[in-house]
């Protein structure tokens, strides 16, 4: 059986195989999106994340998405996977794969696809410090960073 | 009977991962309100309910079955 394209999993990402499930020859693009885990939000310092979904409609909405995109840019295929569990600073949260005749469409419903998920996929993540943790509670981060990006410390290591 | 699924902060503040309860409030607003009275520790202000895995538009038109899965989600932070 072919793999599903829309996962939640708690094994590490793989994004080459995710890529390869969207890979056919009427594609000339791929455009792979990979989210990792940053050591700095909002000036802390993030030990480790925990990401807890609501995983049988979590799965349902990521294939939701895959529906909207099929609509909105014909032609293109899209797979994603999110990963729950605990993940160290720099693993692979998320992985979105949109493939597309040309570059323009993957890119557009790359995009699309990761706003959505901040949106609409019953996702939840916890940030660990070393002072403490909080279940982040932002869909789109527009309150966290008032004024751009979030800063370093360079009173941190 | 109804079963709630509580995640993240919720269910942290709970506790307890699901609440069953026995008698079937009429919609998801009535819900929300008991659950308000009887779990004060729950924060429902910013929280989203879904009904057997379907987002909940209109609290109050949204009418309960026994049976129904009820899921408060908070914010969503995936990604």
């Amino acid at each position: 059986m072919e793999p599903s394209l829309f996962t939640i999993t708690d094994q590490p990402l793989e994004p080459d195989s995710i890529m390869r499930q969207v890979v056919r020859s009427e594609a000339g693009a791929v455009v792979l999106f990979v989210g990792i885990v940053r050591k700095f939000t909002a000036g802390k310092r993030t030990l480790y994340l925990e990401y807890q979904a609501y995983e049988s409609m979590a799965i349902k909405q990521l294939q939701r998405i895959g529906e909207r995109i099929a609509e909105q840019w014909p032609g293109t295929r899209t797979a994603i996977a999110h990963r729950i569990g605990r993940l160290e600073l720099s693993e692979a949260a998320v992985v979105i794969a949109v493939s597309s005749p040309h570059r323009r469409a993957a890119y557009e419903a790359n995009e699309y696809a990761i706003e959505r998920i901040k949106e609409i996929v019953p996702i939840w993540k916890k940030e660990i410090w070393d002072d403490g943790s909080e279940w982040v509670g932002d869909q789109r981060e527009l309150t966290r960073y008032p004024v751009g990006s979030p800063k370093e410390e360079s009173t941190c290591d | 009977m109804i079963k709630i699924l509580l995640f993240a902060g919720l269910q942290e503040a709970a506790g307890v991962e699901q609440l069953v309860l026995d008698r079937v409030p009429p919609t998801v607003h009535a819900l929300k309100k008991q659950l308000i009275a009887e779990y004060p520790v729950l924060r429902l202000d910013q929280v989203m309910v879904a009904v057997n895995e379907e987002i909940v538009a209109n609290e109050a038109e949204t009418a309960l079955q026994t049976g129904d899965i009820v899921a408060l989600l908070p914010p969503v932070s995936g990604g």
